[in-house]
């Protein structure tokens, strides 16, 4: 049995009241406001609205790297307390570093644990052959094409058995056919390593396509206006997007966010403003 | 663009141009009025005086001190500029306590520094190192705080998402992520550390190629002059040249993404 099919680890998410403001001074203001929900451990959550809205703000506290300004933010029972590998994050582009390969990237996380070098490279080198880059291992990131950048994150959060996997939109960069077999392929790795997923974007097929749940979200302050249970049987293929069902459903989408529509808003990042300081990232020595 | 075998002619056509019209100049006293070529010593006698400096002893001797001076100031600020670099890229305390006076010192010339480093420093040696070091100290710095900051802030969050405490982030991301930056800083200063030298080496007794060189205007020795100052020139450029070389080969990934 290899090492990444291990019983799946609890992933509960409990927000209750939870604020979160950015900005500073009188420039200040909140991107969520008292929101109360909860995601059950291994469930696939996308949280659904328009740019700006707030949805990858709540996706960077839960991460750890915003701290809110009231409630309280809880997986599996314990607070929120900074980010934590527990937690793994997948941004709109890829973070890999561009001095390690490929292999080193993935083993990462390995090698802050302590893991000796042989030890992680074979755990590391097993998780690229689950996102299909067995053969990309000695590269550079910057070798890669946009969607295998994207799978070596993904390979290189899960490595470390992440109770939740936050994904911010990980596949919005990428042109339309990739995307779509990144989604397929996400819920195939989904399949073997089950754990919480909250995965972000604007793209309400990507969302009705991947999702048990969609909280769809209204902009600032970000609310949770509909919560939607989606029933369509797993596995799914992309014969699913032409069924009446999700058209319905889909049509239902459009109707909710165009609700919202007119309010163009700049776009949030899970670390706060796009253009700020980023003072919760500046760490002193 | 031209081919290399194109372009290699074409620069060595201009070094010979260039030197071309030194030698009608030198030969023919050239008066331009705002500048006159009137002293300026021929290529061919500069020639004389450099092959009198190799055939004679004292090179190796010149030699060896301006390489201790100039390489002993380089490391110590290599060292001291990258690790200060590290701490005010990275710690807003240290930015706010360590550079402003480090910002009021660095316009202050290295000739400046002359006869306080002689009142400092109990040997004329240890003021030539300090010198140099001055020299080199502030690109270093300046590089390595420039590259600190502008390491990319989510590849800091994400190692820290991985695990990475703060000091696996320094090493294994802030690091390498200013490296380029550093290199290039690295560089500059082992060009400005060979500028200091001649400014150093007038305080220094005997050897030295900057000695030489300021010597030899003392006594009015024109050839010398223009022998040492290529001679600055040359190892300027090949000590250059070499911290390029050893930088490009820390950055592997780093020519790549420039290449693509």
């Amino acid at each position: 049995m290899s090492s990444y099919q291990q019983a799946p680890e609890p992933g509960r998410i409990d927000a209750r009241g939870v604020s979160i403001r950015l900005g500073q001074g009188s420039q200040a203001f909140e991107a969520v406001q008292a929101l109360d929900f909860a995601i059950e451990p291994g469930e696939f959550v996308c949280i659904l609205g328009p740019s700006g809205c707030g949805k990858s703000t709540l996706l960077g506290a839960l991460a750890g790297h915003l701290v809110p300004s009231g409630g309280q933010l809880e997986v599996d029972g314990l607070p929120v307390d900074g980010p934590s590998p527990q937690r793994g994050m997948v941004f709109q582009h890829h973070t890999l570093l561009p001095w390690r390969s490929v292999l080193d990237n993935v083993a990462f996380g390995l090698k802050m644990q302590g893991q000796g070098k042989a030890e992680r490279h074979r755990r590391a080198y097993e998780m690229l052959q689950l996102v299909g880059l067995g053969d990309f291992a000695e590269r550079w990131p910057s070798q890669l094409s946009g969607g295998m950048q994207q799978r070596a994150e993904i390979a290189r959060v899960l490595i470390n058995r992440p109770r939740l996997l936050l994904m911010d939109e990980p596949f919005g960069a990428l042109d339309a056919q990739t995307r779509s077999r990144m989604q397929e392929l996400l819920l195939d790795i989904w399949t073997r390593i089950r754990t919480t997923v909250v995965f972000v974007t604007h793209d309400i097929d990507e969302a009705l396509f991947l999702a048990d749940r969609i909280l769809v979200m209204s902009p600032r302050p970000g609310r949770f206006i509909e919560d939607l249970r989606l029933t369509f049987p797993r596995p799914r293929r992309s014969s699913l997007l032409t069924s009446p069902e999700f058209t319905h459903l889909k049509r239902h989408c459009l109707a909710l966010l165009r609700h919202e529509e007119g309010r163009e808003l700049p776009r949030l990042t899970p670390l706060g403003l796009p253009d700020s300081d980023h003072p919760p990232l500046r760490i002193a020595l | 663009m031209p081919s290399p075998l194109i372009r290699w002619p074409v620069r060595v056509a201009s070094l010979l141009a260039c030197l071309l019209f030194w030698q009608v100049a030198a030969s023919h006293k050239l008066d331009l009025g705002l500048f006159t070529f009137t002293y300026v010593p021929t290529p061919g006698a500069v020639l004389d005086a450099a092959w009198q400096l190799v055939t004679s002893s004292t090179l190796l001797e010149h030699l060896t001190s301006s390489l201790s001076r100039v390489f002993s100031g380089y490391l110590l600020a290599a060292v001291l500029g990258v690790a200060l670099g590290l701490l005010i890229g990275r710690s807003r305390w240290a930015e706010d306590t360590l550079l402003p006076p480090l910002e009021v010192l660095r316009p202050i010339p290295a000739v400046a520094w002359i006869p306080l480093a002689i009142l400092m420093f109990p040997s004329s040696e240890l003021s030539m190192v300090f010198i140099t070091f001055t020299g080199a100290l502030f690109p270093v710095l300046l590089n390595t705080i420039h590259g600190v900051e502008a390491v990319d802030p989510r590849l800091v969050a994400s190692a820290r998402s991985l695990g990475a405490g703060r000091l696996a982030i320094l090493r294994e991301v802030v690091l390498p992520g200013a490296l380029p930056s550093i290199v290039t800083g690295l560089a500059i200063g082992m060009g400005t550390s060979w500028f200091c030298l001649v400014t150093a080496e007038m305080i220094s007794g005997q050897f030295g190629i900057g000695y030489y060189t300021w010597e030899s205007y003392t006594l009015q020795n024109y050839p010398d002059i223009i022998v040492g100052m290529l001679l600055i020139g040359v190892l300027g450029m090949g000590s250059s040249a070499l911290v390029k070389r050893l930088g490009a080969l820390a950055t592997p990934w780093y020519r790549l993404r420039r290449a693509s």
